[in-house]
């Protein structure tokens, strides 16, 4: 790759680089020895390890799903790592964490140093399979707050961790999911305990450095009767010319009059424009809302990944809870998304809404896939669904296939769906007031995915507005 | 100064410009009247650049430059400005947001500094002032839900704010009741200096009252086939088009 | 083969299958089939025009009108793997040809399928409709019966270029009968296939149509009212695919579920690379009248084209308490609102039939469904 060249790479996707630092390696493979190495490693109590050789017992048993709208070789899941980590023993505070770390969540616009961070903005780095740094743990704490690495928690909040770990995404619930629930490294856990209303934005940062590595994190957040949280959530990773795996599951549970906001800017590398590399995000994110007037919201930007395959669900029980999905999901080149929501309203009067925007470009595949499910005990549910597609280019495609199952005769469900390209007299009209033909399409995407930007907080939306215009570049002309 | 020399276009197989030649020097404004398919609309996205219309013989030179091979925004940097008879809607696109998103990438192109959220908004706020807009206005999305005067004017604001050597109106008129007619006229009339020119594109006559043209064209058949002073925009109200094509 | 049971001899699509997601044929595979048995007349529309009458299965001809481009069965090879109509491509006995040469306008006629069981039997049906460059035809299908049976007609349609074909069906069975449909049809350019069913008897059913568009103009207006009550299970499904530029297609069904009624729509739009201009709308409205009704919706979108216009609309729910509430301050009954209010529905679902004989069967059909309720 000639200098000019390795410019334009990086400026399409700035995240590429990647941090040289002494790293403990698992053998490659997938074994009980490799999950007993992963729980030992993570000194779990029994209970834990016999949780995921269970989940790894029945992950034998299945098939991977074939049912999404993607394609991609076979996947050797002997051929890859399940834990790869920094070397160094484990940071007792911000302090001791390695500077060739510090310096890379740096580079990704993530200060960890507590005076620098973004104000309002506790954040947990996790760094292939283990966290290397939570900030602001101290003032959590003060309010009762508990925002910890998972695997802590494991050990500091069993009672907790025993309770709802698995209990929204059951191990059995596919196959990805079993996996994670075998081999999970690392991931957050949030408390928030009753009447809470947590005084910071909380933030996970993922991060897949190593070379052949799956990354699979857990992130579990319970927030308890009339507590609030919001959540932010943020991934990069090296250009590397092999595919990588990254098959989470993160849990949502809200109790009475709780509400949690779940925000996304994925952003792992997308491979190249021929379609070589990228990551396989494989994911499975649902969130309950168990008590009554709860709610449950899901902000999903995704323009990264090679392979997107995720659908962040709300399964609604209590009582006039509430659940929304709004996502933008961008694929240019090669990219294949196939993602959209779960609603399953069970409880009486619980509402949900879905906004989805989906923009294919290049010879990428762009497909929402989304079930409302009206149980016969939702007397009163209410479900509002918009997906909207956008075409730039014809060497792509955009599906939306949406399922929808009412069994209440008191329910009332509406849906819509469009698929659009950007018109000519609107990039026309931008050029002639001096916008490029990338600038204008850019301003014109940002629009069309303005209900769902608006959801973002706000420190995140300034950044996904960028990443849209940076994803589609080279899309035109 | 503008110079259209010999200008021949056409959409798709059929001619519509059927050599055109027209100056207009710095400072003045020039009318280009005419009858319905006459070629005035395909005049104007000629000179602004829109896909669709082929030249297939001539040149047009503004300050010197051959225009015809640059892209719509070259143009726009160099100070063409289009407005629009039809203004196009753009949902979810802020009108703050496209004005200062356009006006920085003009500047970018005329090596002039970007301005900042703040010095724009003063800016803005200043020519809204002006063209007795409502400050909403900015909030709004481009065009959407806009009634006709209020998509004119939205033209003209972007217009004070790019500041162009060369105004392009392209039936600006239509549709607008006679106070939005004087908010166009007072826009292209603060902008007259010697380093501006226009080219107003009319049907009727009525929007030369409140901008006093220069000279008057008569555009028939895709060519010119007569110029004149101002009075000649009362002629032409008084006897129509007809017979135009003898004269 | 007297007394054989389905699963025995072919494996019936299963719910594993995403095509057949909502519709589960496992009460037809245990049932034990009989020979059918001897023909007897049949109670015939009152309707005036050329009909061709099958009964049990075979084709009726002392009961059918002669028709000049009417042709008897021909067996043929199925080029689908729809499971229902390679097993019909397989036991096909019966069938009609019909064949309107170029330009001519054969009217309408009255295709009549009849079946009266004493023990279970199955039918299983194949026609052929062609018509030729700017031929026309109307053709009112209806099938009717008594006791348990099982009708599984396939129709394949082939319309040369600026042909009109209108097939209007009344799937009006017996309560215990079983009726799955699936009609193929390829679509030349500036021709028109407009389809509408009206789905009310059988126990359970299925109407599966896959529409092709081959040249720029061709369209498909594809339309159905399910009315379900009971335990009935009603299912629409249709598959337009867009292979040309230029071509509009419309897929909108309405149903009325009451009782434990299931109703099912699967709707897609296809769209090919080389589909540019497509303009491809799905329409599904549901009411749902009873507390333990379902409706089960999956509208569909697969587009590889940039320059198209395709959407799709669905709603489930009961009736609009404004709308209610508006006719009640004028002085209605709750009842009487409501009856108004769904009927109101239900004419609607009549606006795409055209053809006076098939429009007044239709709303005759609809009112005795409603009737009955």
């Amino acid at each position: 790759m000639s200098a000019s060249m390795q410019e334009i790479a990086e400026r399409k996707y700035k995240y590429g680089f990647t941090t040289d630092i002494a790293m403990e390696e698992f053998p490659r493979g997938l074994s009980e020895d490799i999950i007993r190495l992963i729980s030992a490693k993570k000194n779990e109590p029994e209970w834990m390890l016999e949780w995921r050789l269970k989940a790894y017992a029945y992950w034998l048993r299945i098939e991977e799903p074939d049912w999404a709208h993607v394609k991609h070789p076979p996947i050797d899941y002997q051929d890859l790592y399940y834990y790869a980590a920094p070397a160094k023993e484990a940071p007792k505070s911000l302090d001791e964490v390695d500077p060739e770390l510090l310096k890379t969540y740096e580079k990704l616009g993530i200060p960890l140093n507590e005076r620098a961070a973004l104000a309002g903005v506790a954040v947990d780095a996790v760094f292939d399979s283990v966290s290397v740094a939570t900030t602001f743990r101290e003032m959590l704490s003060k309010a009762g707050v508990i925002f910890c690495p998972i695997s802590e928690a494991v050990r500091e909040h069993p009672e907790l961790v025993k309770k709802y770990l698995g209990s929204v995404v059951p191990v059995r619930d596919n196959y990805f999911a079993a996996l994670n629930s075998a081999v999970f490294s690392d991931g957050s856990f949030v408390y928030i305990p009753k009447g809470v209303r947590c005084p910071m934005e909380l933030s996970t940062y993922f991060r897949i450095n190593a070379r052949n590595t799956g990354q699979f994190e857990r992130t579990l957040i319970i927030a308890d009767d009339d507590a609030t949280v919001s959540y932010l959530e943020g991934c990069t990773a090296p250009m590397r010319d092999e595919n990588q795996l990254h098959a989470a599951v993160v849990e949502l549970v809200a109790m009475e009059n709780a509400k949690i906001k779940y925000s996304t800017v994925q952003n792992w590398y997308p491979g190249d424009e021929n379609g070589k590399g990228g990551i396989y995000n494989f994911v499975t994110k649902r969130g309950a809302c168990l008590g009554k007037n709860s709610k449950i919201s899901w902000t999903q930007v995704e323009t990264g990944s090679a392979i997107t395959w995720k659908y962040p669900s709300c399964v609604l029980s209590g009582e006039n809870s509430v659940g929304e999905f709004y996502s933008v999901a961008v694929t240019n080149n090669h990219q294949q998304a196939d993602t959209g929501t779960k609603m399953i309203h069970l409880g009486r009067n619980t509402t949900s809404t879905i906004i989805s925007k989906g923009i294919s470009a290049g010879k990428s595949d762009n497909t929402y896939r989304g079930l409302v499910k009206i149980a016969a005990s939702a007397s009163g549910a209410r479900n509002f669904t918009q997906c909207d597609s956008l075409l730039i280019g014809d060497q792509c495609g955009a599906h939306t296939v949406p399922y929808i199952e009412s069994r209440n005769a008191s329910a009332k469900v509406e849906h819509e769906a469009t698929t659009s390209k950007i018109a000519e007299d609107q990039l026309f009209y931008c050029r002639s007031r001096g916008l490029s033909e990338e600038d204008a399409v850019g301003l014109i995407v940002n629009g069309f995915c303005k209900d769902v930007l608006k959801e973002l907080p706000m420190e995140f939306a300034v950044e996904a507005q960028k990443l849209l215009s940076v994803s589609l570049e080279g899309s035109v002309g | 100064m503008l110079e259209i020399k010999n200008l021949h276009a056409r959409i798709g197989e059929k001619e519509i410009l059927k050599g055109v030649n027209l100056t207009v020097p710095d400072g003045e404004i020039h009318a280009i009247m005419g009858p319905n398919g006459a070629g005035k609309s395909t005049l104007s996205y000629v000179l602004s650049g829109r896909d669709g219309y082929e030249v297939t013989q001539g040149e047009v030179f503004y300050n010197g430059q051959n225009i015809l091979e640059l892209e719509p925004e070259d143009r726009a940097a160099a100070g063409i400005f289009l407005a629009f008879q039809y203004p196009v809607e753009l949902p979810g696109v802020g009108n703050a947001n496209f004005l200062r998103t356009a006006l920085n990438a003009v500047r970018r192109k005329r090596g002039e500094a970007e301005l900042d959220a703040v010095a724009f908004l003063k800016l803005a706020r200043a020519a809204i002032k002006n063209l007795s807009m409502k400050e909403d206005f900015l909030k709004r999305n481009v065009n959407v839900g806009f009634s006709g005067g209020e998509k004119k004017r939205n033209e003209m604001l972007q217009m004070a704010l790019l500041q162009p050597g060369l105004a392009i109106l392209d039936e600006t008129d239509s549709g607008l009741d006679i106070d939005a007619l004087k908010i166009v006229a007072e826009g292209v009339n603060a902008l007259r200096s010697p380093t501006f020119a226009a080219l107003v594109i009319t049907h009727y006559q009525r929007l030369l009252d409140h901008i006093v043209p220069d000279v008057v064209h008569v555009l028939s058949g895709g060519r010119i086939v007569r110029t004149g002073p101002a009075a000649l925009a009362l002629e032409l109200e008084e006897r129509g088009y007809a017979g135009l094509e003898a004269a | 083969m007297p007394g054989w049971k389905l699963r025995n001899m072919v494996a019936l699509p299963t719910n594993k299958l995403e095509a057949w997601r909502y519709t589960d044929l496992a009460p037809l595979s245990t049932l034990s089939f009989a020979q059918a048995p001897q023909a007897t007349a049949p109670a015939l529309p009152a309707l005036d025009m050329p009909r061709l009458v099958f009964v049990n299965g075979v084709f009726a001809g002392g009961l059918s009108s002669s028709l000049d481009f009417a042709a008897p069965f021909a067996a043929g090879a199925e080029d689908s793997a729809l499971p229902l109509a390679l097993l019909n491509a397989g036991l096909a006995r019966d069938g009609v040809v019909l064949n309107v040469p170029d330009g001519v306008d054969a009217g309408t006629i009255l295709l009549f399928a009849q079946a009266t069981a004493t023990e279970p039997f199955a039918a299983h049906l194949r026609h052929r409709v062609t018509l030729g460059q700017g031929a026309r035809l109307t053709i009112i299908d209806i099938a009717k019966g008594d006791g348990v049976y099982w009708h599984n007609p396939v129709t394949d349609i082939a319309l040369a270029p600026g042909a009109q074909l209108a097939h209007y069906r009344l799937q009006d069975e017996s309560r215990e009968a079983f009726n799955t449909a699936t009609i193929k049809a390829e679509i030349a350019a500036g021709a028109v296939y407009e389809h509408f069913t009206a789905t009310i008897g059988a126990r359970l059913s299925r109407t599966e149509i896959h529409a092709t568009l081959r040249g720029e103009q061709a369209s498909a207006q594809l339309s159905a009212a399910q009315l379900l009550t009971g335990e009935q299970h009603g299912d629409f499904t249709s598959v337009v695919a867009h292979k040309a530029p230029n071509c509009p297609s419309r897929q909108t069904v309405k149903s009325v579920l009451s009782g434990l009624a299931r109703g099912v729509f699967q709707g897609r739009i296809e769209v090919d690379r080389i589909a540019q201009k497509t303009d491809g709308y799905q329409m599904s409205r549901a009411l749902l009248l009873s507390p333990h009704a379902e409706m089960d919706i999956k509208p569909e979108l697969q587009i590889y084209a940039d320059d198209v216009k395709c959407s799709h609309g669905a709603t489930i729910g009961t009736l609009d308490e404004n709308q209610l509430f508006y006719l009640r301050s004028r002085g209605i009954p709750e009842d009487e609102a409501r009856a108004l209010l769904i009927r109101a529905f239900l004419d609607e679902a009549l606006e795409p039939v055209r053809q006076e004989d098939a429009k007044e069967l239709l709303e005759a059909a609809i009112e005795t469904w409603w009737t009955r309720q």
